[in-house]
């Protein structure tokens, strides 16, 4: 173990030595500079126009890839019942069909059956009654479309899938989750969308004894803005 | 111990809080601000030089082709998204263009409009990338995020943050490494990495009976990074772990991680 560490090291070490030095060769300006083209002025061109034209560079664009909002809905926590959930939501849409996303939601746990009939110590304390979660996942813009309201009125729109990976801190622990799901995104402008949002998270617990998978279904409304 | 674990999680709980209510406030200040300075901007203007520019409903291939300008007309650029423009054509109809029918346009100098699609070269030259991983960490789940820049296409010096979630531990790790990229214009890009950085364990109350320890590490690993599409990149590495501990043994560790970033 610590053998084959050590050749890790050093190898790596060799690495950077070997092929750094050529590397960095441009990095403090040794490298050979390069001379820029000189300024051509086309056949036929007498006068030199001194009109200051704008040219449009790429960042003078808008790009509204980011989407930001918050949602609200119900969770599910198996064994210890339904509950409101909200949190908040980031996404940037890489392609017209990928994205990645980034979520925080937090939801308190309720009674478990058992509690309720024995009428003894409650298991948790309120605070580890308390849930927050994390996660990160990839989507894809499976059915994107329009939705029509009426004869008039066109909305684009997409119906979504993602899964991924977190944590969720829950009974006083944080435990390694995982989440998938579908969503409808309906873009009420071309900046604002509404979500509606169905997803399973997936974490083990251990709590009544013996450990199992426990799912938490969660369905949510939310708001987001594009920027 | 019971305190303990209570106050921790009042603590998480609270800065969870917190981030949801400033992302609130983002949202609920940015909204009519952002609304306000649209209004007032002044787009960017091109004409078309094709025969036709195609307006579709959305910004996606299916979206159907409802508008065509003619060339010659002006157009307004009012936003991108993704390889999509949403435009306004003079009559005032608003439409989305793909990136390549915008190419074919022209500024009011005359000179065709260029806008960079992302390819495997800026996969070799970007100096930004930003991405998650996920995989184990001597048995235990471990998800991290990392930020990387590049200071040249080699060289590069990156910041990880990860939570490990073990059966009998959780814990948080927080590393600089720089990583070698011996051959950075393939597709398929083996690296090296070094690093160094700190790792904080919380045994589990109810299983182990220890204190909470923060210890200095040092890394050396190896992996891939795959250029996938346009912006995308998915990255496999190995890195193997000493753990400083205050103990006579050092401790070693090896990790898998497996996951997705872009760059820009």
């Amino acid at each position: 173990m610590e053998s084959r560490f050590r050749i890790l090291f050093l190898s790596t070490l060799l690495a950077f030595g070997l092929s750094g030095c050529a590397a960095t060769k441009n990095l403090f300006g040794f490298g050979e500079e390069e001379t820029p083209p000189p300024a051509e002025i086309p056949a036929g061109q007498v006068i030199e126009p001194e009109v200051e034209r704008r040219e449009i560079r790429e960042p003078d664009i808008d790009s509204e890839d980011f989407e930001i909002g918050a949602f609200i809905g119900v969770l599910s926590i198996e064994d210890f019942g339904s509950n409101v959930v909200y949190g908040a939501r980031i996404a940037y849409h890489v392609t017209e069909g990928f994205f990645v996303e980034g979520s925080v939601g937090q939801s308190e746990g309720g009674l478990t059956s058992f509690e309720i009939l024995s009428g003894g110590a409650p298991l948790l304390s309120d605070s580890e009654r308390k849930l927050t979660y994390y996660n990160v996942n990839v989507g894809y813009n499976i059915l994107p479309g329009e939705s029509f309201i009426g004869e008039g009125r066109a909305y684009n729109s997409a119906l979504y899938i993602s899964a991924g990976l977190g944590s969720t801190r829950f009974a006083g622990d944080d435990r390694f989750t995982v989440n998938f799901g579908a969503g409808y995104r309906f873009l009420l402008t071309d900046s604002i969308a509404m979500h509606v949002d169905f997803r399973d998270h997936l974490f083990d617990i251990d709590l009544l004894g013996e450990e199992k998978t426990a799912h938490n279904l969660e369905g949510s409304l939310g708001v987001t803005v594009f920027f | 111990m019971l305190e303990r674990n209570i106050t921790t999680t009042r603590s998480t709980s609270r800065s969870i809080n917190a981030l949801i209510v400033t992302v609130l406030a983002v949202i609920l200040t940015q909204t009519p601000t952002s609304a306000i300075a649209q209004a007032a901007e002044e787009y960017r203007s091109v004409s078309v030089a094709d025969p036709y520019l195609e307006m579709h409903t959305g910004p996606g291939r299916g979206y159907p082709v409802f508008h065509v300008v003619d060339r010659g007309e002006d157009i307004d650029i009012v936003m991108r998204r993704t390889d999509w423009f949403k435009i306004r054509a003079g009559n005032g109809t608003e439409g989305w263009v793909d990136r390549a029918q915008m190419e074919r346009t022209l500024q009011p100098a005359g000179t065709p409009i260029e806008f960079a699609e992302a390819s495997q070269t800026d996969f070799t030259d970007a100096p930004w990338e930003v991405g998650g991983l996920a995989g184990d960490f001597g048995g235990a789940n471990v998800v991290s995020i990392y930020g990387a820049y590049s200071i040249n296409p080699n060289v590069s010096i990156e910041v990880w943050g990860s939570q490990i979630l073990g059966n009998f531990s959780n814990g948080w790790m927080g590393s600089v490494n720089l990583t070698h990229e011996t051959w950075p214009d393939w597709r398929i890009s083996p690296f090296f990495t070094l690093g160094t950085g700190i790792i904080h364990t919380e045994p589990k109350p109810t299983i182990v009976q220890g204190e909470d320890r923060t210890d200095q590490i040092a890394h050396a690993g190896a992996g891939f990074r795959v250029y996938a599409t346009r912006r995308f990149i998915l990255r496999a590495e190995f890195k193997s772990y000493v753990v400083f501990t205050s103990r006579d043994d050092n401790e070693e560790v090896e990790e898998w991680k497996v996951g997705f970033a872009f760059f820009f």
